[in-house]
């Protein structure tokens, strides 16, 4: 299936909507950009499960496989990124999950690349635009065929 | 890495595995060649499991309301089905019923939204396929949750053994609420937010619809909570068993069943039928019934005759 036939990344339509988990994780109380991301996602034709705050790893994990979700999103705001992210990612791989992770929040330049090598499909800063959340998240679900 | 064949993946549902079940579902969800397959395979073990639908407005409560019983149900594998609409619009959806259950919801408690995929038909069918799955998988019982606005939601909920609707003081009158349909689907009322004022009121509003008459023996009892706090929710699973038990007794249950069953063949006569006409009229053109249409030549109810005359014959087949 084509992800990006022509259209606008915010206006076309999945016969078969991605299915997105979002969560903020730990201690960390603003969750107004995750608010802003869900309905972003929403409007770009995917299906958004909102965990919202206080999320652990095992939580988010154990949603996921009820969810059968095809992408992670996670909000960082309280410069644990560091550390989470990458448990995040662990935790995914030890349930053999098979899904990526993608970051989006307050993440300084130079940790971008350390996240990425820990496993991180993509982090969005304070400037991403809509279009550049959706078009990030898309690229980071390589979808599996149907059956399966 | 191969993946798991329909039996394999049945099996470790049954034995708790959560990513297998949840993998059935999605298959049931698209309703795609694999959903027939999936779904005549759970159709086999199902049947078990008490079904549960909770319905009312938006706000009123349902999702705490869905996750306190789950957790009081003392059941070793309760599950929720959470149905939300996926936006007209774009297709997309926010599914956030979770939020109101994960924090009280011991961790046996399977729960998957689902969102309504802007064909109410395809819900219709959908839904009862994943109660099935989840039945076949040994959850129960299985809570299915809808927004009590637009006829197909309510009658999804309705679809199930005991039906709860939920209410709030302030929720308008009894007139109000049967405009929607939802009042006379109820086996149970609850009266939500049982701690704001007139919770009483609400409860008087529903007594007295009550008493303007209802159907059969079973009179829908009235049960006041306060979801957030956990009170009430005891009383709610206790009038859950009493018209489970009902149910058994009166020899409803059998009969609800089997009418669940006729109407869900009915719906995917409909929707297949549907289906095909559509297709036929996509191929018309020129000289068809669909051309005279357009040249005010037939009217469109002449034509939708002419077109299904010749698609099934008037009189049903001999058995």
């Amino acid at each position: 299936m084509s992800e990006t036939s022509g259209t606008s990344p915010l206006s076309s339509v999945d016969s078969e909507p991605l299915r997105v988990v979002l969560a903020k994780l730990g201690f960390d109380g603003h969750d107004r950009g995750l608010k802003v991301v869900a309905r972003t996602l929403r409007d770009a034709g995917m299906e958004v499960i909102y965990l919202g705050l206080r999320q652990t790893t095992d939580s988010i994990v154990a949603a996921c496989e009820q969810e059968d979700a095809d992408v992670i999103g996670l909000s960082m705001h309280n410069a644990g990124h560091l550390t989470l992210a990458p448990r995040m990612v662990q935790a995914v791989k030890e349930a053999n999950l098979g899904v990526p992770v993608v970051i989006g929040g307050i993440v300084p330049a130079e940790d971008v690349a350390v996240l990425i090598d820990a496993g991180v499909a993509a982090v969005l800063g304070p400037g991403a635009s809509a279009e550049d959340v959706v078009a990030a998240v898309r690229a980071a679900v390589t979808r599996p065929s149907p059956a399966r | 890495m191969s993946p798991p064949s329909l039996d394999e993946l049945f099996e470790s549902a049954r034995a708790g595995n959560r990513r297998s079940l949840g993998r059935l579902l999605t298959m049931v969800e698209r309703q795609d060649d694999n959903a027939a397959k999936v779904s005549e395979r759970a159709h086999r073990d199902a049947g078990q499991a008490r079904v549960i639908g909770v319905t009312g407005a938006p706000g009123s409560g349902k999702s705490t309301i869905t996750g306190r019983l789950a957790a009081v149900s003392g059941a070793e594998r309760p599950a929720i089905l959470a149905i939300d609409p996926s936006s007209p619009l774009t297709g997309g959806a926010i599914l956030g019923d979770r939020i109101r259950m994960d924090n009280n919801v011991s961790s046996s408690t399977f729960i998957r939204s689902m969102a309504t995929r802007g064909h109410a038909g395809g819900l219709a069918v959908a839904v009862p396929d994943a109660v099935r799955v989840l039945d076949a998988a040994g959850c129960d019982p299985i809570i299915v949750e809808t927004v009590g606005v637009g006829q197909v939601e309510v009658t999804v909920a309705a679809a199930a053994d005991t039906t709860v609707v939920v209410v709030t003081p302030g929720w308008g009158d009894a007139v109000q609420a049967n405009k929607a349909g939802l009042l006379e689907v109820a086996d149970i009322f609850v009266v939500n937010k049982a701690d704001r004022p007139d919770a009483r009121g609400a409860r008087r509003d529903l007594e007295l619809m009550l008493d303007l008459g209802h159907r059969g023996e079973w009179r829908a009892p009235i049960v006041l909570t306060t979801a957030t706090e956990g009170e009430g929710i005891d009383d709610l699973w206790s009038e859950i068993e009493r018209h489970t038990s009902f149910l058994h007794h009166s020899g409803e249950l059998i009969r609800r069943r089997c009418r669940r069953r006729r109407s869900e063949v009915a719906d995917r006569i409909e929707l297949g039928l549907r289906d095909r006409a559509l297709r036929i009229i996509e191929a018309q053109s020129g000289e068809s019934a669909l051309g005279r249409v357009e040249r005010h030549e037939l009217s469109p109810a002449a034509a939708a005759e002419q077109l299904l005359a010749a698609l099934i014959p008037d009189n049903p087949p001999e058995e």
